[in-house]
């Protein structure tokens, strides 16, 4: 059973749904005592990281994530939920939940044809193999709605980058932890070979 | 050449799947959920929602139908219909739709289609343009925007408006031909080739595909980005699965 965390930050019904379409049982909570119990967990979330920190902190979701991460629960963060493992963001002065060491950095693009957000499709390039991109190649892409994205401090956390206006960190690793920035559950037959092999997944 | 997308679209009528013939003559198809989850399976690379009464009948897009759709869909989510306000857009955004698509609003008020890029960003935003070829010594532009469902003829020029609206910045064009529209006979290739030559961002070919062929010649000779397509879908005559391979097999770089 994978436990996806509610938080109020953007439609999560999709995230359920595509697990279902996976073949995996799925629930959603926002309930602290659930996600510590839980066997897997989904970190999704579309948003600003303060409002979401914020919540987190009053629900007391943040020290269960915390405490499901150090007792060896495999945790994939989606989009949002992979921006706020880190320990900052540049969206705001609120500290994160720190799973991973480094910071959530805004896009500086000098090329002023490309907007932000970075929104659509784009390709997700494999730098270092790990189970949940098995099956990813050459010029596989997935979808894409952010203006930030997760710069871990480790460059060997990071394991797949996409292009825009330069390569930046789509893809993260560490211990029981995967994060990707893209959107998995919009991303057709691709996202949900990932999702389900989060669900066979056992670090 | 860029990977071309194939496309189902529901048009939704009274929360039903609808199908007609030039916009009219419309016939039950299927339930809405079940399309979607069953496009999303069969390896549709996007989906369109089209609540196409709600203009005519002066109303908002109709949130419950949305609602229903959005939390089936696994791939991006485009809802068209009775949009004619920023609010209205940051509402259908907030429910988990990715983009909005505006048709008759943007003729009215094509400040809207810059306003809406600039909030939202290009990237959620699609002009849908509906179209209808004339005579040569008709008076009117040979190809032609119609509005309200195809009702209402504009007197613009379609190529013209198509330019209007990459300039003022949506992020990509779904182009209908009324007159092609349920007949199964073929997309108007000329209309969507006068557009994707006109343009640099992604026209969506739409109206008129009968056959694996027609959704080949959209691409090769009407140069569109993406294949739309709603009754040889919804009545299985042909299955995604079975486009793609086909396109695949004529040398389309496809999903």
């Amino acid at each position: 059973m994978i436990t996806i965390i509610d938080y109020n930050a953007g439609n999560i019904r999709s995230v359920l749904r595509a697990c279902a379409e996976a073949g995996s049982e799925a629930m959603t909570t926002n309930d602290p005592k659930v996600v510590v119990k839980a066997e897997k967990i989904i970190f999704p979330g579309v948003g600003a990281a303060p409002s979401a920190m914020e919540y987190l902190k009053k629900t007391g979701l943040d020290t269960a994530i915390k405490n499901a991460f150090m007792s060896s629960v495999p945790i994939l963060g989606i989009c949002l939920g992979a921006q706020i493992i880190l320990e900052g963001s540049e969206e705001g002065p609120q500290e994160c939940l720190g799973l991973v060491p480094g910071k959530t950095v805004r896009f500086k693009i000098d090329d002023k044809t490309l907007k932000i957000p970075h929104m659509g499709w784009n390709e997700v390039r494999v730098v270092k193999s790990h189970p949940l991109l098995d099956g990813v190649k050459k010029g596989d892409e997935f979808y894409f709605v952010h203006s930030y994205y997760p710069s871990p401090t480790d460059k060997q956390n990071i394991y797949a980058t996409a292009d825009y206006g330069g390569d930046f960190c789509c893809a993260l690793g560490y211990k029981n932890l995967f994060a990707v920035q893209f959107h998995p559950e919009k991303s057709g037959r691709l996202g949900l070979q990932m999702l389900e092999k989060f669900t066979r997944w056992n670090p | 050449m860029n990977k071309i997308r194939i496309i189902p679209c529901l048009d939704i009528k009274d929360g039903r799947v609808v199908k007609g013939i030039n916009f009219t003559n419309l016939r039950d198809a299927r339930d809405p959920e079940e399309a979607a989850a069953t496009y999303c399976r069969e390896g549709a690379d996007e989906l369109v929602f089209l609540d196409i009464f709600a203009t005519v009948q002066n109303r908002k897009t109709r949130l419950e139908w949305v609602k229903k759709v959005c939390d089936v869909v696994t791939v991006p989510f485009a809802v068209g219909g009775g949009i004619s306000s920023i609010d209205d857009m940051k509402t259908l955004i907030d429910m988990g739709v990715d983009k909005v698509s505006i048709n008759t609003a943007a003729v009215k008020t094509p400040q809207l289609v810059k306003e809406a890029s600039k909030k939202f960003g290009k990237k959620r935003l699609t002009v849908a343009i509906d179209g209808k070829k004339n005579l040569a010594n008709s008076g009117l532009p040979r190809l032609e925007v119609v509005i309200k469902s195809g009702l209402e003829s504009t007197g613009m020029d379609l190529v013209e408006w198509a330019k209007r609206v990459e300039e003022l910045g949506t992020g990509e064009i779904l182009l209908t031909s009324r007159d092609a529209d349920g007949t199964k006979d073929g997309y108007d290739i000329e209309m969507t080739r006068a557009v994707a030559e006109a343009v640099k961002i992604p026209v969506i070919a739409s109206g008129g595909a009968g056959t694996l062929e027609h959704l080949y010649e959209a691409v090769t000779i009407g140069k569109a980005s993406a294949v739309l397509a709603a009754s040889i879908f919804h009545f299985g005559e042909i299955r995604i699965t079975e486009a793609k391979e086909y396109l695949k097999s004529k040398g389309i770089d496809i999903y």
